[in-house]
């Protein structure tokens, strides 16, 4: 197999060629749009059979999308951001038609203010919808992911779409060396999808995603799409046994890194997470046992194995990139709630940072990693902390002093 | 691990730069990670982008904060601080600049201790910021300078990256990634490996808790005209628009409402006038006049002119 460098955008585009995507609906925004330009070059050459249709929002592209799914055939689309944001209502919305497609989205920080950099506040906005949510850590996660997600969101046990995630820049413009699948060998894994009774027949007339005006047939469908979430745990499994088998590569629900005889535990999501793995690989060569769970999957939220992997660690170090407002770090009170009341649970300590891309060096984790010994030592976790430096505000206050120049009164 | 960042402009190839070094090494067996950063501004703008290259996997990820190599390809960026040149530069870095000057008087104004070399002038009175061929060049001298790139490995880069521009483009830049290559030949290896931060004895961060700001202060508000003023966005041009009067038919708004930074006025008689103070060059002007009355000329040739030093 050869390997060659491809960007996590690149990667991307792979996955839905390999998948033989049929229809993809698109809308471009940075830092996706390399994926629609990429694919719509393979179409229109001819290398990639399928259609891809621009619409004019994300709103539309994710309707289309679900639309498309609902007569049978194999949708990819992607978004950003703000992208993601506007198509809430869809996300949310065609969940609960229970039919299979894929959407990747290239997280990027929400506005206000506008960035173009990553964190998973994004992605997060989406969390609750129904759609499954695989993160991915390097540009080979994403291809291989795509694979995954697919079999995953169109197993009949199932039935939903999926969202498979990769952080801006640090993925998506980043290159590194990728192993694609052979053809054939995505064909085994993935064979075409079989639709069932969802293909569209104008002869025979369905409804879809009927409405009800009864809280208890209400109650019952949003249950069953919960429960189908859950469901995917089970069978994520399986595919992730066939695909090691067909490729050799493992992606397990939740990655354990050095951490059988690990005190203490670094919990992050994403491509950020490879530089607490480095920070791991640093603490373990100055003597310190620690080690990095990160969970692929997001949605539905492994609980069972986070529990077997972090229950009698002394410390588990949360860094959230996104934040709650008013609240702090999603992954964190994740964790709290799967953790609280179990035997041998550790000290849980939350970092926010790396909003908007902004770097957490080696330091920050080698310091982490302190606070995390001194809290288990305590049996109390320090308050939670937005990783900011003094460095940081002074540079803020030298433009917060420039963009007021003009007003009179300066605080 | 080797940690080399590439420093320039939009539109002279820095990203280029940065995927031909990174296939570079990885024809030479090495694992790669490249990756360029830029932000909305595109032509003109600063931009970096930077390559790790080590014989075991890659966990580091995001910008690199302590590089080995910088390359500069113009030299107009190392003074400003938010192009963020010199950051991370120590002793052990390595420079290696686009620039007449010599290095040892480099060396002299940056006082970091680190060794500087310089791209050899090619000919007197060429844009040098926008030769097309800058980012192979840049590239061809870092495959040298790292030591470990063969030519033939350099040569796979090149086709690996910019085939697709056809044969002539592709040749062009080959010539000029060589030509680089060769002329480093005495520095070879320069470049040291740095090593990975180390868990023991590091720099604790200054960590400080943030308090709330009155929010009139904490809102992401610009007040008045005096930043965009001050913010002197010509420094970024490497072509410059330059009207010919004879020529202007005075239509009186094309290039005026059309250039991005409103850095066209328009006089009581129609005439228009660039403020070149803010002007980006992004020549979108040159494009959209009518008779055709706007040249772009070499901003450094028409800086020379301007002050025969
Ligand atoms: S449109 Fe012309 S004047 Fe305006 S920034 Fe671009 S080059 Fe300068
Ligand atoms: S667009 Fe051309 S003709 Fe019109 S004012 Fe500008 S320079 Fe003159």
């Amino acid at each position: 197999m050869t390997r060659q460098l491809l960007t996590g955008n690149g990667a991307a585009a792979w996955g839905a060629r390999l998948a033989r995507a049929d229809y993809v609906p698109a809308f471009p925004i940075t830092p996706q749009t390399e994926i629609i330009e990429t694919l719509a070059e393979w179409i229109d050459r001819g290398e990639m059979a399928g259609r891809l249709t621009t619409l004019e929002s994300e709103h539309s592209m994710i309707t289309a999308a679900a639309a498309a799914a609902a007569t049978g055939v194999r949708v990819f689309t992607a978004t950003s951001s703000q992208g993601l944001l506007y198509g809430l209502e869809m996300i949310y919305t065609v969940a609960g038609w229970r039919v299979p497609f894929l959407l990747v989205n290239v997280s990027r920080g929400l506005a206000t203010p506008i960035t173009l950099e990553p964190d998973h506040t994004d992605v997060l906005a989406a969390r609750d919808s129904g759609f499954l949510q695989v993160h991915c850590a390097t540009c080979q996660e994403i291809v291989d992911t795509v694979l995954i997600a697919y079999r995953l969101a169109e197993d009949p046990r199932i039935r939903l779409p999926a969202i498979v995630n990769q952080d801006g820049f640090y993925l998506s413009f980043t290159r590194e060396a990728v192993e694609l699948p052979a053809p054939e060998a995505a064909q085994r894994f993935l064979p075409a999808f079989d639709p069932e009774a969802i293909r569209f027949r104008a002869s025979r007339p369905l409804s879809q995603a009927c409405a009800v005006l009864g809280a208890s047939s209400y109650s019952y469908f949003r249950y069953e799409t919960h429960l189908a979430s859950l469901k995917a745990l089970d069978v994520y499994d399986e595919i992730a046994e066939a695909f090691e088998q067909e490729f050799g590569r493992r992606w397990p629900p939740v990655e354990a890194y050095r951490c059988d005889d690990a005190e203490i535990v670094f919990f992050m999501i994403g491509a950020f997470a490879t530089k607490a793995r480095e920070a791991v690989d640093r603490l373990r060569d100055a003597g310190v046992a620690v080690g990095l769970v990160r969970p692929r999957l997001v949605r539905p939220w492994p609980a069972g194995e986070l529990r077997r992997t972090l229950l009698r660690k002394r410390a588990v170090v949360v860094v959230d990139q996104n934040l709650s407002m008013g609240s702090g770090g999603v992954l964190h009170a994740e964790l709290a709630a799967t953790l609280y009341g179990q035997p041998g649970a550790p000290v849980l300590l939350s970092f926010v940072g790396a909003l908007g891309g902004r770097d957490i060096p080696p330091e920050e984790f080698f310091e982490m990693a302190r606070l995390a010994r001194e809290a288990a030592e305590k049996g109390e976790a320090p308050a939670p902390r937005l990783l900011y430096t003094a460095q940081e505000l002074r540079e803020m206050r030298k433009l917060q002093a420039v963009a007021h120049a003009e007003r009179k009164e300066l605080p | 691990m080797f940690r080399i960042r590439f420093h320039g402009r939009g539109g002279q190839g820095i990203k280029t730069a940065s995927q031909i070094l990174g296939s570079a090494f990885f024809r030479s067996g090495f694992e790669v990670q490249d990756a360029p950063r830029y932000g909305a501004e595109r032509r003109g703008a600063p931009i970096f982008a930077y390559v790790r290259a080590d014989r075991s996997p890659i966990h580091e990820r995001g910008v690199i904060l302590r590089p080995d190599l910088v390359v500069v390809a113009d030299e107009s960026l190392v003074p400003i601080p938010a192009a963020g040149v010199l950051q991370g530069v120590t002793s052990n870095t390595l420079l290696l600049v686009n620039s007449p000057q010599t290095p040892e008087l480099w060396q002299q104004r940056l006082k970091l201790g680190a060794p500087v070399l310089c791209l050899p002038v090619e000919s007197e009175g060429e844009d040098r910021a926008g030769l097309p061929h800058i980012g192979a060049t840049c590239a061809g001298a870092a495959a040298r300078l790292v030591g470990v790139v063969a030519r033939e490995s350099l040569v796979q880069a090149v086709e690996d990256e910019l085939a697709k521009l056809g044969a002539d483009e592709l040749e062009f830049n080959l010539d000029h990634a060589l030509a680089a290559f060769d002329a480093f030949s005495r520095h070879a290896g320069r470049v040291q490996e740095g090593a990975a931060i180390e868990a023991g004895g590091y720099a604790r961060p200054e960590w400080i808790d943030l308090e709330p700001d009155a929010a009139l202060f904490a809102a992401p508000d610009v007040e008045g005209a005096a930043t965009s003023e001050g913010a002197k966005t010509g420094l970024w041009r490497t072509l410059r628009p330059v009207i010919d009067y004879e020529r202007c038919n005075r239509c009186s708004w094309i290039c005026s409402t059309l250039c991005p930074d409103g850095a066209i006025r328009v006089e009581a008689d129609h005439t228009p006038r660039v403020d070149y103070d803010h002007c980006k060059g992004c020549m979108v002007c040159v494009a959209v006049c009518p008779p055709h009355a706007i040249a772009a000329v070499s901003e450094a040739g028409a800086r020379a002119e301007e002050s025969p030093a």
